[in-house]
């Protein structure tokens, strides 16, 4: 039975087809992760899987429920959380305060009990409080509990938003690469992040060009390229697909910045592989 | 224990904040020698009310409005032709124009508030534009642009009359008006209020409706707005078109911003300087005008952030710094 | 057809004012709310001019490099230092700024309503069954001058590409060798003009006092909107189409709502088209 369904989706922007014709599908409990070069289509397609953009073709289904053509906040509802590549963090609160708003399917309440501060709503709140907190040490944020989020570094920022999408109790969880400008000491600690995410039941979709953690935290991957499916299976099988190096080595021609980083990943690993 | 607890409630800026208020209410009659004064303290309060609810939708939600002058015209008007030309009870007029002012609100928020931005301001604006030329035009139910006269206010046979009695009634409502706008900004609706300001998307995939919120808090505004213009209404008698006119809509827009935005306080202060200001500026005579434009450049140039916030945050400084020079004294 | 003469003379001085705001727009994403006061300066001052008894080829040029120049003051003393600041804070920025110079205006001159003499008789001329004031020639004659000169400028002269690359990417512009405070410095001086041009043109139909500017300004941001902010073509056929509309509207439905009805459509031409008829789309970026 899978978690998510992924039928024949499709997205143009003008006459640019950002994903074409993909289907896959994720099993609860796992690390899907997705990879491919800058332009393949990843963010297009977590943004579609979140209601973001509204796909031009195909259907999104999640557990019994067809969410294509939903709200991102239905898709929210349904136990869809994520993370951003570009930060969307509410740097105009505290940061025990973004979390607090991540609990806000928990705790709405009517207009009326809002305005008149109802003692039912006074006790959610001194709860919603405390869990936020807890949340926040959950993913190492402890030491930021009274700090304001514009103080914060961008490391953290990144922690912050996962504790947020934490907080609205999700069955899958988004992750837009995480790790990207993070210096490799908050890398590693990411491994270990993800893996007690699993340990709570959440399933994981990790975008990320650090193949190091990929390859290390997987179950599953799909490789995109040009928005179409290059390659999908099991990490092991994937990671020595010809068609994979092949498009990676090829891509390092036309694609510079992080992708350095990821060829030199990708021999390492390797490399680490045939030893 | 429990006083701890007390005391922290008591310093929290909700309920210290609060209780500043009321005693600033309180003592003010100490200062005021005249009914000149308290009548300058009743439109300050009306206004102030005002500028809460609009706070909401400009400081918290991030959500302009050029047009709620329109509302407040609608609140104005509503109760006057109710209550004096068909003799409804001013309660009853008042609670019939507010109803329908929310109605209003909601149907034509929906469609505004798509739009953001400098479109969004165009859209109020043009709204608030409408709202005034149908309160100018229909003069056979407005009087037209001479304006029209209003009946005292009265419940059940006691008649509100006299700046000193609306000096209390307008105070109390005051209060309630921030102690309500306090309530909200904490709650969970609150929050996604300040959410979506910052980031409409990051709002939305945490499973907040961003559309259904700023809606919510438009006609929040607008009825805190039709209250007070029902209000004012009925004390001073007598309103013209220009409540409901464009620069009505700037100057509330302005005491919000001059206030400091995403603060209930800093909407009081704003409203209290700006309604104070023109009163003083009088004695310039023709070069009123240019004074309170300058004032309002400068204000803004200068203090970008509003008055309370900008005060609050150089507060913060000195104490950080004195700590800081203490800390290292030892 | 007379209708649609005296429209498109209305929405050429809309489309002036509108190519103020778009201009000011691009360079600096700020709606200058004073734009309207700078049409009230270029009347006003060419009738004090005039009064002084300088000649139209004098008073004119004068009166434009006039409100030029306040232009650049305003942009050097008020939006130069608070640039950093939100927009709401410029918009309140700019609103103070109008409501000095319209105070200004009232100290220096009046509150009167004061006329000028049409630049070439006032014989109406008629043309296909309509009349036409040989003013009204003027008012199209000059905005389409107008416009032809800034297309050509910003199509084909250096300084011109310059302000529009400002306008796509500052940043990038600024990677080129761009001066982008120049630009944003020289928007405001050029709107200013603008505006004073349409106000100089419209003063010997209309009259002039010190407060046309408030309704002459939201009319011109209202087509300005209605054509999508910051599109050229978008702000001249947003001002005509606005100044046929509600011309027409003024003489078939009601006059008293003329003013009105100018609004309710550019409502649900948003309500359909949330960025005006030519502006740009497209959602957020994440």
């Amino acid at each position: 039975m899978s978690l998510l369904r992924v039928d024949r989706l499709g997205k143009k922007f003008g006459g640019v087809n950002a994903v074409d014709d993909l289907s896959f599908e994720i099993r609860p409990g796992a690390v899907y992760s997705i990879i491919g070069p800058n332009g393949a289509g990843k963010t297009t397609l977590l943004n579609m899987l979140t209601g973001v953009y509204q796909p031009s073709a195909g259907r999104i289904v999640f557990g019994e429920h067809d969410l294509t053509g939903c709200a991102p906040y239905e898709y929210a509802r349904h136990g869809i959380a994520r993370t951003f590549q570009n930060l969307q963090v509410f740097f105009n609160m505290s940061a025990l305060e973004n979390v607090m708003v991540g609990r806000y399917m928990q705790e709405r309440c009517g207009l009326v009990s809002a305005l008149l501060r109802s003692r039912r709503l006074a006790r959610a709140e001194h709860a919603c409080r405390e869990e936020a907190a807890e949340l926040m040490r959950y993913v190492g944020l402890q030491n930021y509990l009274y700090a304001s989020a514009d103080a914060m570094p961008y490391g953290a920022l990144k922690r912050l938003e996962i504790a947020r999408a934490l907080a609205t109790r999700p069955k899958l969880m988004l992750l837009d690469e995480p790790a990207a400008g993070l210096n490799p000491t908050e890398a590693l600690e990411l491994d270990d992040l993800i893996g007690r995410l699993t340990g709570r039941g959440v399933t994981v979709v990790l975008v990320e060009h650090n193949m190091r953690l990929v390859m290390g935290v997987s179950d599953h991957i799909l490789v995109l390229d040009y928005g179409r499916k290059l390659a999908e299976g099991p990490a092991l099988t994937v990671r020595n697909d010809p068609k994979v190096i092949e498009a990676y080595l090829g891509s390092a021609v036309s694609h510079d910045g992080t992708f350095g980083e990821t060829i030199a990943d990708a021999v390492a690993v390797a490399v680490e592989m045939h030893r | 224990m429990i006083s701890g607890t007390m005391l922290a409630r008591l310093a929290s800026p909700r309920t210290g904040g609060l209780l500043g208020l009321a005693a600033v209410i309180a003592l003010l009659p100490l200062a005021l020698t005249n009914t000149y004064f308290y009548d300058i303290a009743v439109l300050v309060g009306l206004n102030a009310i005002v500028c809460i609810g609009l706070n909401l939708l400009i400081g918290y939600a991030g959500q302009i409005s050029l047009g709620h002058a329109g509302f407040f015209g609608l609140g104005a008007y509503g109760s006057a032709i109710l209550a004096s030309r068909y003799g409804w009870p001013p309660l009853a007029a008042m609670l019939a124009t507010t109803v329908a002012v929310a109605a209003l609100a909601f149907v034509v928020g929906r469609p505004i508030l798509r739009l953001k931005g400098h479109y969004l301001a165009m859209a109020t604006l043009g709204l608030g534009i409408i709202i005034y030329m149908v309160i100018a035009t229909e003069d056979k139910y407005t009087g037209g642009p001479d304006g029209i006269a209003v009946v005292p206010f009265s419940i059940g046979g006691f008649v509100l009359q006299g700046e000193r009695v609306w000096y209390w009634v307008v105070g109390a409502l005051l209060l309630l008006a921030a102690w309500l706008a306090l309530n909200l900004i904490e709650s969970p609706a609150g929050r996604a209020l300040r959410a979506l300001h910052s980031s409409e998307v990051g709002a939305e995939v945490v499973g907040i409706n961003a559309a259904e919120h700023k809606l919510m808090v438009f006609v929040i505004s607008a009825v805190f707005a039709c209250v007070a213009g029902s209000l004012g209404a009925h004390y001073s008698g007598f309103i013209t078109p220009g409540k409901a006119a464009f620069l009505h809509s700037i100057e509330l827009v302005t005491m919000v911003v001059f206030g400091g935005m995403a603060s209930t306080f800093g909407a009081v202060v704003g409203a209290a300087v700006l309604t104070t200001l023109p009163q003083l500026l009088a004695a310039f005579e023709d070069y009123e005008m240019m004074v309170f434009g300058a004032v309002m450049m400068g204000t803004m140039i200068f203090l970008p952030r509003g008055v309370v916030p900008s005060l609050a945050r150089l507060l913060a400084t000195r104490r950080d710094a004195t700590a800081d020079g203490e800390g290292n004294g030892v | 057809m007379q209708y649609l003469l005296t429209g498109l003379t209305v929405g050429a001085i809309y489309a002036l004012v509108a190519l103020g705001f778009s201009i000011i727009f691009n360079a600096s994403h700020v709606i200058n709310f004073a734009q309207g006061e700078f049409v009230m300066i270029g009347g006003m001052a060419t009738v004090s001019f005039t009064a002084m008894g300088l000649p139209y080829l004098l008073a004119i040029p004068l009166a434009i490099v006039a409100a030029a120049l306040i232009g650049l003051a305003l942009e050097k003393f008020a939006v130069e230092p608070a640039r950093n600041a939100s927009v709401i804070t410029l918009i309140i920025i700019t609103i103070g700024a109008s409501i000095f110079l319209r105070g200004l205006a009232m100290v220096i001159w009046d509150k009167r309503f004061h006329a000028l003499k049409p630049f070439t008789g006032d014989t109406p001329i008629a043309i296909a069954g309509a009349t036409i004031l040989p003013q009204s020639l003027w008012v199209l004659g000059v905005t389409l001058v107008i416009v032809l000169t800034l297309s050509w400028f910003f199509g084909r002269t250096l300084l011109g590409k310059a302000m529009l690359a400002t306008s796509h990417n500052r940043l990038a512009a600024q990677l080129v060798g761009i001066n982008v405070r120049m630009v944003l410095f020289l928007s405001f001086g050029l709107s200013a003009a603008l505006g004073a041009v349409a106000g100089i043109l419209i003063a010997p139909i209309t009259t002039t006092s010190y407060d046309v500017g408030v309704m002459l300004g939201l009319k011109g941001f209202a087509a300005a909107i209605l054509g999508g902010l910051g599109s050229g073509v978008g702000a001249v056929v947003g001002g005509l189409a606005l100044g046929i509309v509600e011309t027409m509207s003024a003489g078939y439905l009601s006059s008293a709502y003329k003013d009105a009805i100018a609004f309710v459509i550019i409502l649900v031409v948003l309500f359909f088209m949330p960025s005006g008829l030519f502006g740009k789309r497209g959602g957020d970026r994440v």
